[in-house]
């Protein structure tokens, strides 16, 4: 396997500061993100995502374990720098992020930081904007944005660094359905297309469904790790953590339960569980 | 309350010889002709003066409407300066009083004074509204900042400043938005912001400042954790995207200021 971009290793981490503070935000997470994956960190409020996104390019620092970014210990602060470069991060609230009152002008902010010249950070804010679909916005004031334009701008600011992988922290949680759509699908493609690692913290099933790794968390531990039709098919457990299964995984299994079929409870999409379910009355007719 | 029409040194846009001048070029003309403006002391540096703006609006083609509806917030200082100096220049050598009335006495050179003075401020105010109306707020904070630089020696936090400015200017809108919700869900909680004593509106606004207060502080924590996100460090090793440069025009335009100055500062001595 490749060196993982990303390396927790037994991470503690209590707002109260010392090790043994109480209580553990983050109680021994170990994880390996390999690169140019799409993982998708779910957990219910308080579950410790957050807490975990924001030691991923060292805002917070481990109480106790370790984290590596890129074989770099987030702890070294000579590397601080090295470490935001590779891993970029965007939040919840896009206007929170956005620096200037021009797009262009934001989306240039981290390569001026990272004293690239002139010539050269033109090139990155147009491939940036490129990259998000908003080429055609470089001009505009922000403020003037609808919430998914303002996000995907704020999208754009972080990788005109050129990380190696991006972290996003609930991007989705202040946009409307249309906002969540575009970007989601600007996440996916730079996933797919640009071959960028992609961490996107969320609480929303279906769109850690769209990711390649789904990693559950609860009260600061991972409790399920894996692709994410094995993990919404363990509804029993996720339930018990506050999370409910997608809605067609979760008809399936009413379905078993109330009429005693065996549906399987991997269908994560509306096409697939309508397919299972024909298939079902297709084998009945047969029989 | 029609809270959005607040405008601080509004811009418009526009492609005009004024408008495309370096921002550094246009502040140093406005200061250049200010100082011009503190050493006319006659009719004739009066007349020059005038006539450069004019020409500079002109050119601008901002309407001259616009300007002066500008100076609508400023004409009762205007008035009162203009009054004071009516009233209390003594008079010129052998100067009989125009008009006498009681403790009053109102002499020709009162009269040249009060006029004076109130064209001064008239157009101070035009020249640096002017240069806010063809300037965009970013690129005076490029040019203040650039400008500035040489303080950095003396240990003055010249990027610092001109961040704050720039962050400031960015989160107006932001938080002119946020106080129009926070006013809508106050109303609709009953509060009363357009009535009552002066003492009462006050009042009134905690329940609007304070939310408003706690959402700022909040929003700069995630704007300052979003700015070390990408990198910010401070000025040190910092470029820039747009980088300001002196074309000839703008050595024309600056070299023009300079002339006018002298020109006024000689008008000056010869006392027209």
């Amino acid at each position: 396997m490749e060196t993982p971009i990303i390396k927790t290793e037994e991470l503690r981490f209590s707002y109260t500061g010392a090790e043994g503070g109480t209580p553990l935000v983050l109680d021994g997470v170990d994880l390996e993100i390999a690169p140019g994956s799409f993982v998708a960190v779910l957990g219910h409020n308080g579950s410790g995502k957050s807490t975990l996104a924001k030691h991923l390019n060292a805002i917070l620092l481990p109480a106790g374990g370790k984290v590596y970014v890129a074989g770099m210990d987030t702890a070294e602060e000579e590397k601080l720098l090295d470490i935001r470069r590779t891993v970029g991060m965007v939040f919840q609230n896009p206007d929170n992020q956005i620096v200037a009152n021009v797009v262009e002008e934001d989306v240039a902010f981290a390569p001026e930081n990272l004293g690239v010249p002139s010539e050269g950070i033109r090139k990155r804010v147009d491939e940036a904007l490129k990259a998000v679909g908003m080429s055609e916005y470089a001009t505009h004031a922000p403020h003037l944005l609808s919430g998914g334009q303002k996000q995907r701008v704020a999208i754009a600011g972080v990788i005109a660094m050129r990380p190696k992988c991006i972290v996003m922290d609930e991007p989705t949680a202040m946009l409307d359905p249309v906002g969540r759509q575009e970007v989601m699908e600007t996440v996916k493609s730079l996933n797919r297309w640009y071959g960028m690692t992609v961490v996107l913290i969320t609480h929303h099933m279906d769109e850690a469904a769209q990711a390649g790794r789904v990693v559950v968390m609860s009260q600061g531990k991972i409790i399920l790790d894996g692709p994410p039709k094995a993990v919404f098919s363990r509804v029993d457990e996720l339930e018990a953590v506050g999370l409910a299964a997608p809605d067609t995984v979760e008809l399936c299994r009413q379905l078993n339960r109330e009429g005693g079929l065996s549906l399987p409870l991997d269908c994560l999409d509306v096409e697939t569980c309508a397919q299972a379910l024909y298939s079902l009355l297709a084998q009945r007719q047969r029989a | 309350m029609a809270i959005k029409d607040i405008t601080l040194g509004q811009y418009f846009p526009g492609n005009t010889a004024i408008h495309r001048l370096d921002p550094r070029t246009k502040l140093l003309f406005t200061v250049l002709y200010m100082i011009a403006l503190f050493l006319a002391n006659g009719v004739v540096s009066y007349a020059v003066l005038v006539a450069v703006l004019a020409l500079c609006v002109a050119i601008s083609k901002i309407s001259p409407s616009v300007l002066l509806r500008s100076m609508r917030a400023v004409l009762i200082i205007i008035l009162i300066t203009g009054i004071l100096n009516l009233f209390y220049t003594p008079a010129g050598p052998g100067e009989t009083p125009l008009v006498a009335f009681w403790i009053f006495r109102i002499y020709p050179a009162g009269v040249r004074a009060a006029a004076f003075m109130i064209l001064r401020i008239a157009l101070l105010i035009s020249c640096t509204f002017l240069l806010t109306y063809t300037t965009s707020p970013i690129l005076i904070t490029d040019a203040l900042e650039s400008l500035l630089g040489p303080l950095k020696k003396i240990k003055v936090p010249v990027h610092e400043l001109a961040m704050m400015m720039s962050i400031a200017l960015r989160f107006i809108p932001t938080l002119v938005e946020e106080t129009d919700k926070i006013m809508s869900a106050q109303k609709a909680r009953g509060a009363n912001f357009d009535t009552g004593n002066l003492l009462q509106r006050a009042k009134a606004l905690v329940p609007l400042l304070v939310p408003l207060f706690i959402s700022a502080f909040r929003r700069a924590d995630e704007l300052a954790v979003a700015m070390e996100c990408r990198c910010y460090h401070g000025g040190e090793g910092r470029t820039k995207l747009r980088q300001l440069r002196f074309a000839r025009s703008d050595y024309l335009v600056l070299l023009l200021g300079l002339v006018l100055c002298v020109g006024i500062f000689l008008l000056g001595r010869m006392g027209v």
